[in-house]
């Protein structure tokens, strides 16, 4: 009954015209920046993030979402026509669905797509509804300790599956902490790593860091090749669009397990929309009687691991809103920008806001109704995006940049910081340090020293308080289980495979 | 000991910041009596930092080889926008923008000069109409 009263609360605020109207925008932009190769969600939300501060937060968060989700859809697409996933959850697409492209199946291939990504985005925000509220309630019992430990938990759950070299990406969250550490100690007042620069005493804007890291590095990285892939021809017509009916019934199990199991990969904090679509396609394809046709352009090849990338939306923004704790690049972004909108993610978030929380999750369906259409008969239109001249695309994404960060601080001094942070971000990816852990690292970074240092003044100085609190000590275990990982070779096989296949 | 390894030089770098995190931090106090001082956090993350780095400076694991072929049109490109933001300040953001997008157009991307000065210049007024005019929004 709660939930209901909470949803139709909700549905009253998505469904008003302002907010119909950025959730179109955001499902839009999603959509495109899904479509286009090396235009990521995290780079996009960072790069418009400043621009929101004109907009209610309500219509903000519904915005940024929107682009989180839509981009998931739009992936697909440069994935069944290039052969080159648009983001990184897409990447197992491309197997079948550029499989079935070549045989002339893109319609098919494309409309599954929309319709799985449909389903199990639906699915994932049920979830949402279902499990945010009760879990938010149960963690109303955490106090400082069981929340240094759940963000320990948090980032070594990043580190286990950002990066080939687990000492890389911890050493990337170290700099995060450290970059967090910058600026007035709130305790004592004392300026710290400030190099006598004034302007750092304020500390560094996560929103320079992220937009750096993700948007500039992304640039720069993909400047590197100056060819542009050519795409496949897109069939014109809904219904060159639309599956069969017996390609919709062999899908059936893959709407199915790939929208649980997106869910609840996306609940794992670290884990994200790749993993999900990985272990979604493997289930596929080993409960499939024709198993040996996976690779060759198989329908089910292509249902599963989009629906599974969808419903994994919903699953990630079940930690990011009722315990604070985002799991990844993106979702990170989302919690800075709850932050610097005033609201603070945890356990009292939902019950503190629930229009918020509610509006988000009646937009959440209001959208992927949106992306559907979107997605089904105007995909052709969509991938003209793909003959967009990346020459012109370039200088628009470092201009945003620079007048975004502008626009929040009104600070040249940020804008030189834009440029090394920018680098630091490409040099990150040359050198194979993930960045995720880094922006983590960073956005996490205050409040977890702020409840160790909390928790060590309940305990008068005794570190014992983490580990004889039981939720804590369990939490803590689990994160030093974790980060022993690579001292156990076969589970670290297993752990470099998953990643290698998620790089390829 | 490999001297050339893209991740000898990385960890020798981030072994470098550790030790002045770890140099830094003992300055400051590390346990007061209301508990952690502001040495505490940063103490013990530098400490992690310089043996992780110091971990990655020794290992004799293979590295993965890194691609640098290309790398110097990122550098470029790179130098471009650190120039363009260095002079905002004396020429303004319309210029230093449009000329930034010759340059990655018309040097980055080899296309005729007046299609890059096209792009340059329509990039330019897209941004004045957009921000300034269509949303008050103050450039550089």
């Amino acid at each position: 009954m709660e939930i209901f009263g909470g949803l139709l609360q909700g549905f009253a605020l998505a469904l008003q015209p302002v907010n119909l109207f950025w959730c179109f925008v955001g499902v839009f932009l999603g959509t495109i920046v899904g479509i286009m190769p090396g235009l990521g969600p995290p780079a996009t939300i960072a790069m418009l993030l400043p621009l929101t501060f004109l907009m209610s937060p309500a219509s903000a968060m519904i915005m940024l979402a929107g682009i989180y989700y839509g981009a998931k859809y739009g992936g697909s697409t440069t994935s069944i026509l290039l052969n080159v996933p648009g983001e990184s959850a897409s990447v197992v697409t491309c197997l079948d669905g550029y499989a079935m492209a070549r045989k002339g199946r893109a319609g098919a291939a494309l409309g599954i797509a929309a319709i799985a990504s449909f389903v199990a985005g639906t699915v994932g925000v049920l979830g949402l509804m279902l499990v945010a509220p009760p879990l938010a309630r149960f963690a109303l019992a955490f106090s400082a300790p069981e929340y240094f430990a759940l963000m320990a938990l948090g980032l070594a759950m990043v580190v286990l599956l950002a990066g080939r070299s687990m000492v890389k990406a911890l050493l990337a969250t170290l700099v995060g902490l450290w970059i967090a550490g910058i600026g007035t100690d709130l305790f004592t007042s004392t300026s710290r790593f400030t190099f006598g620069q004034m302007e750092l005493l304020s500390g560094i804007d996560f929103v320079v860091v992220a937009i750096g890291i993700f948007a500039i590095g992304e640039v720069l990285a993909n400047l590197e090749a100056r060819e542009e892939p050519q795409a496949l021809p897109v069939p014109k017509g809904l219904r060159n669009l639309l599956p069969t009916l017996q390609d919709l019934r062999d899908c059936r199990f893959a709407f199915a397990q790939g929208s649980i199991i997106g869910f609840l990969v996306g609940v794992l904090p670290g884990a994200g929309s790749t993993i999900a679509s990985f272990i979604s396609y493997g289930v596929e394809k080993a409960f499939s009687r024709r198993r040996e046709q996976f690779g060759t352009g198989v329908i089910e090849g292509v249902a599963a691991p989009e629906g599974a990338n969808n419903s994994e939306t919903g699953g990630a923004l079940v930690p990011l809103l009722t315990l604070g704790i985002p799991g990844s690049g993106t979702t990170a972004i989302l919690l800075a920008a709850l932050v610097l909108w005033g609201f603070k993610p945890g356990p009292l978030f939902i019950a503190e806001n629930p229009n918020l929380f509610w509006g988000l999750v009646a937009s959440m369906y209001i959208g992927n109704v949106m992306l559907l259409i979107l997605n089904l008969p105007l995909v052709p239109v969509f991938a003209q995006v793909l003959r967009a001249p990346v020459y012109v695309l370039y200088p628009l994404i470092l201009g945003v940049s620079i007048v975004g960060i502008y626009a929040s601080s009104g600070s040249l001094f940020d804008l030189l910081l834009l440029v090394g942070f920018g680098l630091l971000g490409y040099l990150m990816r040359k050198l194979d340090y993930p960045s995720a852990p880094l922006i983590l690292g960073l956005v996490l970074g205050g409040a977890m020293e702020r409840a160790l240092r909390q928790s060590l003044m309940m305990s008068e100085g005794s570190l014992s308080i983490l580990v004889s609190r039981p939720i804590s000590a369990l939490m803590l275990s689990f994160a030093l289980l974790i980060l022993l990982i690579p001292l156990f070779s076969r589970l670290n096989t297993w752990r470099v495979r998953a990643l290698e296949q998620k790089d390829s | 000991m490999r001297l050339r390894s893209p991740d000898f030089w990385s960890g020798l770098a981030l072994a470098a910041l550790g030790g002045y995190i770890v140099y830094t931090a003992r300055g400051w106090e590390y346990l007061g009596q209301d508990g952690p001082g502001p040495g505490f956090f940063p103490l013990w993350y530098g400490i992690a930092m310089l043996t992780l780095s110091l971990l990655l400076v020794f290992s004799k694991k293979e590295n993965q080889k890194i691609e640098w072929k290309g790398a110097g049109r990122a550098f470029a490109t790179w130098g471009a926008f650190a120039v363009s933001v260095a002079v905002l300040k004396i020429v303004g953001f319309l210029i230093s923008f449009a000329v930034l997008s010759f340059f990655i157009v018309a040097v980055m991307y080899r296309r005729p000069p007046a299609v890059a000065a096209l792009v340059a210049l329509g990039v330019a007024a897209g941004f004045y109409v957009v921000f300034p005019l269509a949303l008050g929004v103050a450039l550089p």
